[in-house]
């Protein structure tokens, strides 16, 4: 153990600072969770079988001075422009109310809107492109151009084809029109149609519906499944179901907005923690436990922890071990959200749980979405049958909203097969097996052009640090010019100087694809400056990796 | 060949400058706008340094020299 701390204290690097506390901590210090690992009789002493790395490198200081300096300008410039707008030397875009109404109480709050009117406005242009093929490995835009700094498009008619598509959520390529891959689909489809016309509990509930849980519980190694029709619905139905008041709901800071808003509806008391950050939950256990309810100090009916597998704008994947041993501990109850990670991580695309070798009995309630991996639509909740029974009757979701439709219940059918090797082929593991190599592969070439990436290694969702808020625009536009298509994100998706661009990495991109996609980032990369890193990766791997827990 | 890798360079330069502040994302009129206000500016302080950091540079030079020069003194009447 002496010798990650060694190579943590000694060299180089940015420090992933809770990457190192967690080593000194979690195995000397704390003596309640040594106990913990005692007990779960792993062989070497430690919670996980095999390398964990994760990367968060911070910027040098002048990024941030720069990046500041640029949100100065653009604020300024706006405060200008809307000056303008309200003396009427400019034309006003956006929503405003009739001139009868102006003395009412005011429908349209202007400053909100700020950021939109003034900085979203002007590179407005790099999203809500349309697309009119099948979002595979590549796909057809349709130009458009605007007249007026986009405030309106048009279309000029063309298509650009073959883009290189970097931003999709294809991750096994399941996202394909092959009509051999497609022929059962099609057959479900002659004989059930497209619309259901009814929810779960009324006349929703087909035969697909049934074998399909059945499967998604194979799958998983669980008891029992639940699908719905929509996998943010899923999250945002379900947990008002298992959690009300008077319970307690620990949350990631970077959770998803279906988490978010599920957590909200159920009307429980929501408490923080930091992302990825088991001292900082461990401690909001322990208060919630000492002091229980907030004014009558009572014990709190449920605790729950709400996590996600891989948390999509960061590509970390969650501490799992630590999660359900603290989780054990203390006698809370865990929900993760797979909606990334199913399918895509894992020796055969099982999650993060299988990632880290542990059995889903330790997850109490394991959610994931069928948007992802499997090129459907929908959502699932997985556990004991009790829990599934128990949603079956009081979810949100069962009781009124349309059950899945047949022809995407059959393509999830389709491709679970297909991993799981029932299908006769081994395909499934192919396309796994695939998906793991261009990660590591994608990966490991931009850390060694020196970019700055975040998240773990195994991670198939790649952010590209931009920072400034003038990159964004230009490098998505500059990446469309060279046929590739990516999605950059900035506030306040993300925090306001960690602006990024998005990868997510496909089983179905080629050797070449991610070749010709990597050449035109270190060219671009050359060229707007975007090489931060002060540690590229050289000939010598194990002098500059970062933390290793073993 | 090199005034052309040189206007290259400069061109490069006048990019990174145009992201960095944001300048790209701007309509022209604003463009001029900020630019002539970045050159007033300058200019200010260019023509400011022109006529008053000479006398600076002067009286703090004298202010030094006094210093180092009583002392001067002081050791040459200690020896004598």
């Amino acid at each position: 153990m002496a010798n990650p701390s060694a190579v943590c204290n000694g060299h180089l690097h940015h420090h992933h600072q809770k990457q190192n506390n967690l080593l000194k901590s979690g195995i000397y210090k704390k003596n309640g969770i040594t106990k913990g690992m005692k007990k779960n009789g792993v062989s070497n002493g430690t919670l996980y079988k095999k390398t964990f790395i994760e990367h968060f490198e911070q910027a040098p200081m002048y990024v941030a001075v720069l990046t500041f300096l640029g949100f100065g300008v653009g604020t300024i410039f706006g405060y200008l422009r809307d000056f303008m707008r309200a003396c009427g030397l400019e034309k006003r875009n956006l929503a405003a109310e009739r001139e009868e109404q102006k003395d009412f109480v005011p429908l349209y709050q202007d400053f909100e809107n700020f950021y939109t009117r003034n900085l979203y406005m002007r590179i407005r242009d790099n999203w809500n492109r349309p697309i009119c093929s099948v979002p595979g490995p590549q796909f057809d835009l349709m130009e458009r151009v605007t007249d007026d700094y986009n405030w309106t498009f048009r279309f000029t008619g063309r298509t650009i084809k073959n883009v290189i598509n970097m931003g999709s959520y294809n991750y096994l390529g399941f996202a394909e029109t092959d009509v051999n891959a497609l022929k059962t689909v099609s057959i479900e489809l002659q004989k059930y149609g497209t619309g259901v016309c009814s929810t779960r509990q009324e006349m929703g509930t087909l035969d697909k519906h049934v074998e399909l849980e059945k499967l998604v519980a194979k799958f998983l190694g669980v008891e029992d499944a639940m699908v719905f029709g929509m996998g943010f619905a899923t999250n945002s139905m379900n947990i008002p179901a298992l959690v009300g008041k008077g319970c307690l709901i620990l949350s990631d800071e970077l959770n998803h907005t279906s988490l978010v808003l599920g957590a909200r509806l159920s009307g429980a008391t929501i408490r923080i923690f930091k992302h990825n950050n088991m001292q900082n939950l461990e401690k909001l256990l322990r208060e919630a436990i000492i002091y229980g309810q907030p004014r009558s100090r009572r014990a709190w009916r449920k605790i729950i922890i709400l996590v996600e597998g891989i948390y999509s704008m960061e590509g970390s994947i969650v501490h799992l071990p630590e999660l359900v041993s603290l989780k054990k501990k203390y006698k809370a109850y865990l929900y993760l959200d797979e909606a990334h990670s199913i399918g895509a991580v894992g020796a055969t695309g099982r999650g993060v749980v299988e990632y880290f070798g542990m059995s889903p009995d330790d997850v109490d309630v394991l959610m994931g979405t069928f948007t992802k991996s499997f090129g459907a639509a929908g959502g699932y909740i997985a556990g004991k049958k009790d829990l599934v029974d128990f949603l079956r009757t009081h979810s949100h979701s069962a009781v009124y909203a349309t059950s899945m439709c047949p022809p995407v219940a059959e393509q999830i059918i389709r491709a679970m097969k297909c991993l799981m090797g029932l299908d006769g082929t081994t395909q499934g593991l192919q396309r796994v097996r695939q998906l793991g190599k261009n990660t590591r592969y994608f990966r490991r070439r931009l850390h060694e052009m020196g970019f700055i990436i975040y998240g773990n290694d195994d991670s198939p969702v790649v952010p590209l640090l931009l920072y400034m808020p003038g990159k964004i625009g230009v490098f998505s536009r500059l990446m469309l010019q060279k046929n590739i298509g990516v999605v950059v994100v900035g506030f306040p998706a993300t925090p306001i100087t960690e602006s990024r661009a998005r990868f997510c990495v496909s089983a179905a991109h080629t050797r070449e694809m991610l070749d010709t996609v990597l050449n035109a980032l270190d060219e671009l990369g050359d060229f707007l400056l975007l090489k931060y890193s002060r540690y590229s990766k050289s000939a010598h791997p194990e002098l500059y990796e970062e933390t290793r827990l073993e | 060949m090199d005034i052309k890798s040189m206007k290259n360079y400069l061109y490069w330069l006048y990019c990174q400058f145009e992201l960095i502040t944001c300048s790209y994302l701007m309509e022209p009129w604003e463009k001029l706008l900020f630019y002539s206000f970045n050159i007033a500016l300058l200019v200010t302080v260019l023509y400011t340094a022109y006529i008053f950091l000479p006398g600076h540079i002067s009286s703090a030079l004298q202010f030094f020299w006094q210093l180092f020069g009583s002392q001067h003194e002081n050791t040459v009447s200690v020896l004598k």
